[in-house]
């Protein structure tokens, strides 16, 4: 699947997007982020505080506890600030 | 009455309130309410250069899309456009147009204002701020009111 990052998100991490491949016991938006968060350095900076983390599956708003097995694109972002 | 379909744009330029709201009135006679908002980038008192906004390219358009579908069904407009900037915008630029038109006033007030709450906490758009004194670039932080004011809204 595509990981996408905007923000300080994407600053932290390095780069805009990128394809990932979670292990299969990685079921839910709450443990990718931990995932993410355990494979470097930049990306352990992003998701330091999971609370400050918003996701979006396939460009609509996903919870923590949303699944993610049939995800095509998964972005990460902090809350928005428009308007 | 059958629901009206919402003028949506997310785009770098600039835009012209006075103009969209002639679009979206003109040769009509079932309007009786138009309320326009516009969203301006303030200066900060002086300490602004500019505000970066990053956007989500697609979802931005969708989910502004979802909040504006969320505003029909909750009252009954004849028009709504909602325009929202992306890019570097300076102090005095506009940011984001709301243009709710209704029957009555009361549906044109509440929809426009419900829409801007809900914009606010929900479209993926995010603000860096850019220093006059050239300090450090900053991510301009969710608040907590923005989220107040849109949970007001929740039933």
């Amino acid at each position: 699947m595509k990981a996408v990052y905007f923000a300080w998100v994407r600053e932290r991490i390095g780069v805009s997007e990128e394809e990932i491949a979670p292990p299969r016991e990685v079921e839910t938006v709450r443990q990718l982020v931990e995932w993410l968060a355990a494979r470097g350095e930049g990306y352990a900076a992003a998701f330091a505080n999971p609370k400050t983390i918003r996701t979006a599956i396939d460009k609509t708003h996903a919870a923590p506890d949303a699944p993610i097995a049939s995800a095509r694109e998964i972005a990460f972002f902090p809350p928005m600030t428009g308007g | 009455m059958a629901q009206i379909t919402p003028t949506i744009r997310v785009q770098a330029a600039d835009f012209d309130a006075a103009r969209e709201e002639a679009l979206l009135t003109e040769g009509r006679r079932d309007v009786g309410a138009v309320v326009a908002f516009t969203g301006l980038c303030r200066d900060e008192d002086g300490t602004l250069d500019a505000l970066e906004l990053e956007h989500y390219p697609g979802m931005a358009e969708e989910e502004i899309g979802r909040v504006a579908g969320e505003a029909l069904s909750r009252w009954p407009l004849v028009g709504l456009t909602i325009i929202h900037r992306h890019g570097v915008i300076r102090p005095g630029e506009r940011i984001v147009l709301v243009i709710a038109a209704a029957r009555h006033r009361g549906e044109a007030f509440a929809a426009a204002e419900f829409l801007m709450d809900y914009l606010k906490t929900r479209a993926p758009f995010w603000k860096k701020e850019r220093r006059v004194d050239g300090a450090e670039e900053g991510w301009v932080a969710a608040k907590s009111e923005d989220d107040a004011a849109a949970a007001r809204w929740a039933r």
